[in-house]
């Protein structure tokens, strides 16, 4: 059964268009990456799937049934803020059982679920604290916890690490990466970070300006994207782009590189100056000034003894490059 | 903590302009109480002596009693103060949730026109709401004053409390709408009590101007069984004679629930003044 079915989808606030014509499967269990730059429209669609927002025009489908004028608690949904949005004057347990007791489920069954999920979380000895006396990533486990005990046909978080700091970030990317394994719910996560859409995706949507730019897993994108925005977006450090005639390609074409396929080469193609060099140990991220073209980056493996204001050209196989158009679509 | 505040002589300093400043403030309240407990002659005598056993006397206190009614002017001005200080705020809040809260036509509109009573005395249209409470019949019911009172205090209610509610996080009611709280719940249980010291500062700010009111009582319901308190210590001052023990006496007994109904409020209207401010 499919999950969540977006049909010609379109939202606009009064002139503007926030989105425009999306469509969209989810299927059962699958977990949907939703990336893009800020403003690109990604949270309103996941407000409008969750129903705090109305569609313009076009149909939601969730589990089977069109939701459009389903009020967000009835539609099998539970969300995932970045906030947290914890309710401050309650504990962690009435947090999570709220909506349970909203929708009049049995006391035992109640203490049954808030007894897995705060197991599942590590929350059991925080049930009777507030929302203050807790720590951030206890915080996002809760407001989890909560999503997790109205066991949802499909769960929406809007950027749910971007209140961590960075080495809470990468353990909760891990256990909400287990989660879904555990739980293997249909999960649609919002986030800009495409580190995070790499890593918990099995369908990543690419957004820009309110339009779906390329759709498949994390490894299709990386491998064979569709456009020149889709290529740049996806992998850290980010494809280099040089116009092709700098390398004896048609002066209409772009020619994309990622920073790991660059080698520094004697004999190389490119004459560039080393600018910058960050080394982190394991890799050493090199910023080079291309005669001819803009600023790239060079990702060598392990150390290497480069220096600023050094001298180098690089070299780069063919069948490791991207040509675009001067409309940016693949060519 | 900064070297300015631990400064023995700042300290110091800034004690000493605190308490000049609360004895100034607490001066004429401390006078009307200890000359309430006076006789006549010692009050015109020596009005700024304590009361000793010579001049001591409750002669002022027993004419109040004795008036009989001075209960039910107290019982009157405290349903008036609280059901309109519960008005305004049940209606204001909910007028600045619908405005903070739901995109519609017209809602600037409507904030403003809301806002306009702020600048605009309400005792300018006495004669109006005089004429209308005659028709309505409500003259002479304490209906007429809360009623008037809740129209004075809604202004400023709905321009506080709106700003407060706009600061109230969108996830937090949005995260209460999945939950499947309904509109009223969510108003209730989630936004009210995250702007209690709004709600707070605003029953303050309307509370003692209603308490003191002299106006609309004199105007819309003098009658005996209506009388607020302002109204009925009214009745010592002649034109030509006044009872200054019972006068005294009835003003310091008009301070009390002000105080307790101040304190209730307080500790909230305190983190209400500084929240925003310190964060």
């Amino acid at each position: 059964m499919t999950a969540l079915i977006l049909k010609n989808v379109c939202k606009s606030f009064g002139q503007v268009e926030v989105l425009k014509n999306i469509d969209l499967e989810v299927e059962e269990g699958e977990f949907v990456v939703f990336v893009g730059p800020s403003g690109c429209g990604k949270s309103t669609l996941l407000r409008v799937i969750a129903g705090l927002e109305d569609a313009t025009s076009g149909t939601i489908e969730i589990d089977g049934k069109v939701v459009n004028q389903t009020p967000p608690a009835k539609r099998g949904i539970a969300m995932v803020f970045q906030s947290y949005a914890l309710y401050p004057h309650l504990t962690v347990k009435d947090n999570m059982t709220l909506a349970l007791k909203q929708e009049k489920q049995p006391k035992n069954e109640i203490e049954e679920r808030v007894r897995n999920a705060s197991q599942m979380l590590a929350l059991t000895d925080y049930l009777d604290r507030r929302p203050s006396e807790l720590s951030g990533g206890q915080r996002q486990r809760v407001a989890i916890g909560r999503a997790i005990v109205r066991e949802p046909k499909l769960f929406l978080f809007d950027e749910p690490l971007s209140n961590l700091d960075a080495a809470l970030r990468m353990n909760t990317r891990i256990e909400i990466a287990n989660l879904h394994r555990s739980l293997d719910a249909s999960m649609i996560y919002v986030t800009h970070d495409q580190t995070e859409a790499m890593t918990l995706a099995s369908k990543i949507v690419v957004l820009r300006d309110g339009m779906v730019e390329q759709v498949g897993s994390p490894m299709e994108l990386y491998n064979n994207p569709a456009n020149q925005f889709v290529a740049g977006f996806l992998g850290s450090p980010s494809m280099n782009f040089i116009p092709a005639a700098t390398v004896g390609g048609s002066p209409e074409h772009t020619l994309g590189v990622r920073p790991e396929y660059l080698r520094i080469n004697g004999a190389g193609r490119l004459d560039a100056k080393v600018s910058h060099v960050e080394k982190l140990g394991g890799d050493t991220n090199v910023l080079v000034d291309v005669a001819g073209a803009n600023t790239m980056t060079v990702r060598l493996f392990g150390q290497h003894p480069v220096e600023t204001g050094e001298q180098i050209a690089l070299d780069f196989d063919d069948k490791d490059t991207f040509l675009f158009d001067a409309g940016g679509r693949r060519v | 903590m900064n070297k300015a505040r631990r400064n023995p002589f700042n300290v110091f300093a800034s004690h000493a302009v605190l308490l000049t400043y609360t004895l100034i403030a607490l001066f004429p309240v401390f006078v009307i109480l200890i000359n309430s407990f006076k006789t006549r002659k010692a009050i015109f005598r020596e009005p700024l002596a304590l009361p000793s056993s010579d001049s001591f006397s409750l002669i002022g206190y027993q004419t109040v009693m004795k008036q009989g009614d001075f209960f039910l002017y107290f019982q009157n001005s405290m349903i008036v103060t609280v059901a309109s200080l519960f008005f305004v705020l049940l209606f204001g809040a909910m007028a600045a949730f619908a405005l903070a809260e739901y995109r519609f036509k017209g809602n600037t509109l409507m904030g403003l026109y809301l806002a306009l009573g702020i600048m605009i005395p309400i005792r300018i249209g006495t004669v109006a709401i005089l004429d209308l409470m005659v028709s309505t019949g409500l003259v002479n019911t304490l209906w007429a004053l809360i009623l008037v009172y809740t129209a004075q205090g809604l202004p400023l209610a709905v321009f506080i409390l709106s700003e407060f509610m706009r600061q109230v996080s969108d996830d937090l009611k949005n995260a209460g709408r999945i939950d499947g709280l309904s509109e009223y719940t969510i108003f209730f249980r989630l936004v009210l009590p995250l702007v209690r010291p709004a709600m707070a500062t605003v029953a303050v700010f309307n509370m003692i101007p209603i308490w003191n009111d002299l106006w609309f009582p004199l105007i819309l319901a003098p009658a005996e069984e209506t009388k607020t308190l302002t109204l009925g210590s009214q009745v010592f001052i002649g034109q030509f004679v006044t009872d200054w023990n019972a006068v005294l006496s009835a003003l310091s007994m008009a301070i009390l629930p002000v105080m307790i109904l101040y304190v209730i409020f307080s500790r909230q209207l305190i983190r209400g003044i500084t929240s925003g401010a310190v964060k």
